[in-house]
Order: C-alpha cells, then sequence, then structure tokens
C-alpha cells in the first residue's frame, strides 16, 4: 500500500483514495493518541506528567507496591475468575434450555434474559444496591466471601453474553449427530458430554473471553455493589482519576491495557487453536 | 425442537438453574425499585410503599425535565458525529482489501476491549490545560506570532489555554471518543451486505459518487443505519462516567442525577422512579428497532 498508485484507481476501491486515508488516519489517531500517550507517560521520570524527563520504571514498582491498588488487582481477578465460571455454566445451559426445548413462556424467558444485556449500567447498579439492602447482605465476611454481592452482580450481566454466543455456536449443530449417539446406546448425560459439548466447544471459550474481560472492566454496577473492604481495580482507579492525574494512574492503567491486549491475544490464539483441531 | 413435557426431568435438570438465577438475581431486584419507585421515605432507612406517584411527578418539574432534555440531546449529537465520523470508515472496511479488512476491524475494535474509565482518563490527560492539544495549539499559536514578527507584523496576544475540559463539549466529546466502535461494525456489516453491482450501475449510469452514497447506498444499508444508531444512543443516554468524570457543573445527564439520589441525596424512592424512566426510554427504543426488523423480514 504506497501513497502513489502504480494502477488507476477503480471507482469502488475507495480505501485508495486520499480523503478516505486521510478520514481513517485521522479517526486512528483519534482513537489511539490519548492511549500511547498514556502508557508512554507512565515511562516519565517527572512528577507532573508534560514534558519528557528520561525513561523509568519507578512508577511501576509504585503500583506494585501500592498495597490498597494490589489488593484492589486480586479483588477484580478473583471476582472476574468466579464470575466466568459461573457464567459458563449458566449460560451454556440457558443456551441449551433455548434451543433444544419449546415450552410455555418461552418467548417471555427469551426477553428476560436479553433484558441484562440492554438496560442502562446504571439502572442495573441501583438495582444491586437495593437488593442487597433490602436483603441486610452482610459485608463484613472474610475474604473471598465478602466479594459475593459483586460477583453475582457481574455473573447476572454476564451469563447472557455467554448464553448468546454459545446459542449461535448451537445454530449451527446437527441434530442428528446427537440421535445417533444415543441410537447407538449413549445416555443423555453421554450424548451431551460427548457430543455436544465439544460442538460448543469455540462458543464456550468466546463466551469465558467475553464474561472475563466484561467483569474486569465493569465500573459502573460494581461502584454500586463495591463497599469499603471490597474495592475492585476499577473503583480504585476511579477514585484515585478523581483526585488527579499522576503517573502512577497511568502505570496502573497501562498494566490493566497490556492484561487486556494479552488475554485477547490469547482468546483469538485459542480459537484459531480449535478452529485448527475441529 | 423437544416438547418440554416429553423430556421433564431433562428440561428441569437445564432450565432450572439459569431461569431461578435470573428471577432471583435480575427480576426480583427490579421489582425492589420499581415498587420503591412508588414509595416514600418514611424514616431514615424505611421506605413506604404507599403507590403514590409523587416521584414521578417530581421528575416531571422543570429542573428535571431540563436534565432529561439535555442528555438527549447530548445522546444524540454524540450519535450524529459518530455516525458521520463512522460512515466512511465502515465503507473503507466494507471495499478494503481482504488482507487489510481484518486488520482495520481490529484497529477500530481494540479501544473497545480498552477498560472505558481508562480510555476516559487518557482522554482527559490529553485535553487538560497542561495537556497535549493545548500544548501543541499554544505551540502552533507562538509560532505564528514569531512569523508574524519576522515579516515586520504586531505579534499576536499571549495564547490563552482554551478550556477543553468540564464542560460539555467534553462530554460529547468523551461520548463519541468511546462510542464510536458501536457505531462502525453495524454499519460494516449492513454496508457488507450491500449489492456492490448496484453501486457500480450508479456510477456507470453518470452519478457522483456522493449522489450514489446519498441515493443508492443510504437507502440501502438504512436498516444497518438505524440498529448503529439505536446502538449508540441507548449507551451515551444512560452514561455515567464520561459527564461525571470530564463534564462541569452544568453537564449533568440523566444517571447521575440518578447516582446522587442513591448514594448522597438518599432519595430512593426519586432515584428509582427516575431509573424507570430511564429504562422506559430505553425499552421503547429498542422495540421500536425490534418492529421494524420484523416488518422488513416479513417483506423480504
Amino acid at each position: 500500500m504506497s501513497l502513489f498508485n502504480r494502477t488507476e484507481i477503480a471507482p469502488l476501491e475507495y480505501t485508495r483514495r486520499l480523503w478516505m486515508r486521510a478520514w481513517i488516519a485521522a479517526t486512528l489517531f483519534f482513537l489511539y493518541a490519548p492511549l500511547l500517550v498514556l502508557i508512554a507517560f507512565s515511562f516519565n521520570d517527572s512528577k507532573r506528567n508534560i514534558v519528557w524527563r528520561g525513561f523509568t520504571f519507578k512508577y511501576y514498582g509504585k503500583v506494585l507496591e501500592n498495597e490498597g491498588l494490589m489488593a484492589a488487582l486480586g479483588n477484580s481477578l478473583t471476582i472476574a475468575f468466579l464470575a466466568t465460571v459461573f457464567s459458563i455454566i449458566l449460560g451454556t445451559l440457558a443456551a441449551v434450555m433455548l434451543w433444544r426445548f419449546q415450552f410455555p413462556g418461552k418467548t417471555a424467558v427469551e426477553g428476560t434474559m436479553a433484558l441484562p444485556i440492554v438496560v442502562p449500567e446504571i439502572c442495573m447498579g441501583v438495582a444491586m444496591l437495593v437488593f442487597f439492602a433490602k436483603l441486610d447482605w452482610p459485608t463484613d465476611l472474610p475474604w473471598p466471601l465478602n466479594l459475593s454481592a459483586i460477583t453475582i452482580a457481574h455473573i447476572t450481566f454476564c451469563f447472557p453474553f455467554v448464553a448468546m454466543v454459545v446459542r449461535a455456536r448451537l445454530a449451527g449443530f446437527n441434530k442428528e449427530q446427537e440421535e445417533a449417539a444415543k441410537d447407538l446406546g449413549a445416555t443423555e448425560w453421554q450424548a451431551f458430554r460427548d457430543v455436544l459439548l465439544p460442538h460448543m466447544k469455540p462458543g464456550i471459550i468466546a463466551g469465558a473471553l467475553l464474561a472475563f474481560t466484561l467483569s474486569l472492566d465493569d465500573f459502573v454496577i460494581t461502584f454500586f455493589t463495591s463497599g469499603p473492604n471490597t474495592i475492585t481495580f476499577p473503583v480504585k482507579v476511579y477514585s484515585m482519576v478523581r483526585f488527579s492525574v499522576t503517573p502512577e494512574v497511568n502505570a496502573a492503567s497501562a498494566i490493566l491495557i497490556f492484561l487486556t491486549i494479552l488475554l485477547t491475544t490469547v482468546a483469538l490464539k485459542l480459537q484459531d487453536f480449535t478452529k485448527a483441531t475441529a | 425442537m423437544q416438547d418440554w413435557k416429553q423430556h421433564k426431568a431433562t428440561f428441569a435438570s437445564i432450565a432450572a438453574s439459569p431461569v431461578l438465577w435470573l428471577i432471583a438475581f435480575f427480576v426480583v431486584p427490579l421489582a425492589v425499585v420499581w415498587l420503591y419507585s412508588f414509595g416514600r421515605n418514611a424514616g431514615l432507612t424505611e421506605i413506604d410503599i404507599s403507590g403514590t406517584f409523587s416521584n414521578y411527578g417530581r421528575a416531571l418539574e422543570p429542573l428535571y425535565l431540563e436534565i432529561f432534555g439535555k442528555s438527549v440531546a447530548v445522546a444524540a449529537l454524540t450519535t450524529l458525529i459518530c455516525l458521520v465520523v463512522g460512515f466512511p470508515i465502515a465503507l473503507a472496511i466494507t471495499f478494503a482489501t481482504p488482507k487489510w479488512r481484518p486488520w482495520m476491524l481490529l484497529a477500530i475494535m481494540l479501544p473497545f476491549w480498552t477498560n472505558l474509565l481508562i480510555r476516559t482518563y487518557a482522554l482527559i490527560t490529553v485535553l487538560r490545560t497542561e495537556g497535549y492539544v493545548n500544548k501543541s495549539l499554544g505551540w502552533m499559536w507562538e509560532s505564528a506570532s514569531g512569523l508574524k514578527v519576522m515579516v515586520g507584523m504586531a505579534p499576536l496576544t499571549t495564547w490563552e489555554p482554551l478550556p477543553l475540559l468540564y464542560n460539555n463539549f467534553a462530554v460529547v466529546l468523551g461520548l463519541v471518543y468511546v462510542h464510536l466502535p458501536f457505531m462502525v461494525l453495524p454499519l460494516y456489516a449492513a454496508l457488507d451486505r450491500l449489492d456492490r453491482s448496484l453501486i457500480e450501475a450508479s456510477l456507470d449510469l453518470g452519478a457522483g459518487h456522493f449522489r450514489t452514497l446519498t441515493q443508492i447506498v443510504a437507502p440501502l444499508a438504512a436498516p444497518g443505519i438505524i440498529s448503529g444508531v439505536i446502538i449508540t444512543f441507548v449507551p451515551a443516554l444512560g452514561a455515567y462516567l464520561t459527564p461525571d468524570l470530564m463534564g462541569g457543573p452544568d453537564s449533568q445527564m440523566i444517571a447521575n442525577v440518578i447516582e446522587r439520589q442513591f448514594k448522597r441525596a438518599n432519595d430512593w424512592p426519586f432515584g428509582a422512579a427516575l431509573s424507570f424512566l430511564l429504562m422506559y426510554a430505553t425499552f421503547i427504543l429498542i422495540a421500536l428497532q425490534t418492529l421494524r426488523n420484523r416488518s422488513a423480514e416479513r417483506r423480504s
């Protein structure tokens, strides 16, 4: 893709037109420049964060020494892990239920299951706050039980996404395979475990990744369910951001960005892998 | 598709846990909020559900109507800007070579995977008074001033940093920044399905690119454009973080008012009524979209 075209531009080759390239470049600059500046300045050896004063890792060291932040990161990863495991189970069951059975009230169940995806986050956060307050949910339990309220809230908004992804995958399943297994003497459970589950696997992996990222990233719903002893990483970063712009916040943000990129790459690789072996 | 009656035990073992979870931890919490919206504060933590509509009445006071109107305007402007910026991008991805297409999609998607809070913070760091936008503009201003002196004219006045943060402009910019991928993806999905020979025919018959775009491409891609608009508008309307961190005292949106009722003002019934009004608005938009899709399917 050189800027100087050797062949004439065909009418529909919009991507080779200069104005289009300028537009794309400007948009990508708008999307990426702030993030790149943020990452670059997490390595800057200056408290004021404007002028480049040399390369340093000291703010990463500070983040690693910041006990509050590290505890928050631990909480976030624990919650994301638990929410993912539960979401996989509930989401897969929900997908199989909707895909396989005809039952009264199916439309209502389907519609309700889609609601956590579309309801504004603030409304869901408020509902969780009110619900756990109404139940007098204990807040002084030992770790990790004190994270239960946040984890429950996260499972509730994550598992419908898993159900959606797995159901899309199930649409391509040939039911005769399952029937053949049963004809050959497999029990209901064996047919599920050995025929249906392997088919759903790529969907489940994609759903699991989606659930983990959603849980790790969530701020608004967590903000309403977290207490003083159950701070998650985004909630902690929020309180730091409100306070000021410092290189330490940059370093903490950069860590989360790297973590997300790593997870996404692993997931893409896994998907390629399952595709190659399928 | 199996009938549940013939496989009651299997159906029950599969359906029980997701359905019960959804009822216990989603339907019930929302129902409690809904009931609270018809209640009033009785004592510090007691809420008496008296069936009053006064909370909804209060939401219709000019102060809150203005905030509702403002939220709708901000979300609409955000959606419009996303559409104008995103449409050429979606077009470019559609007509890119197969080698480039996945990379361009990834480039649009990648910021989407980054935490919302961090993207907002990144934008704050470049927009603040000592941020990069103001620094670059200041540098350009001073260079221009220097040039004028060189050619013998009076220098420009001293540079005043632009107030790019903590106002409505910042809120719209922040919302566009985080919602752009929401718009590009449905647009791309719609444009990709388009019959290219129609565009070629229009160009062959002498219509210009702009005319082809407005009279051929836009009507054909209308369903995608509408779903892109709704998918962008709904989260922008309920946005909390962007107006909270980037807005000024007068850029409160509905979500901020709701948050205040629950966390600071401690007026849960009123907050409950406001959050249900926001939810109704969302539902109406999504229902309209679903109806449109159904009738479009029936026609084809």
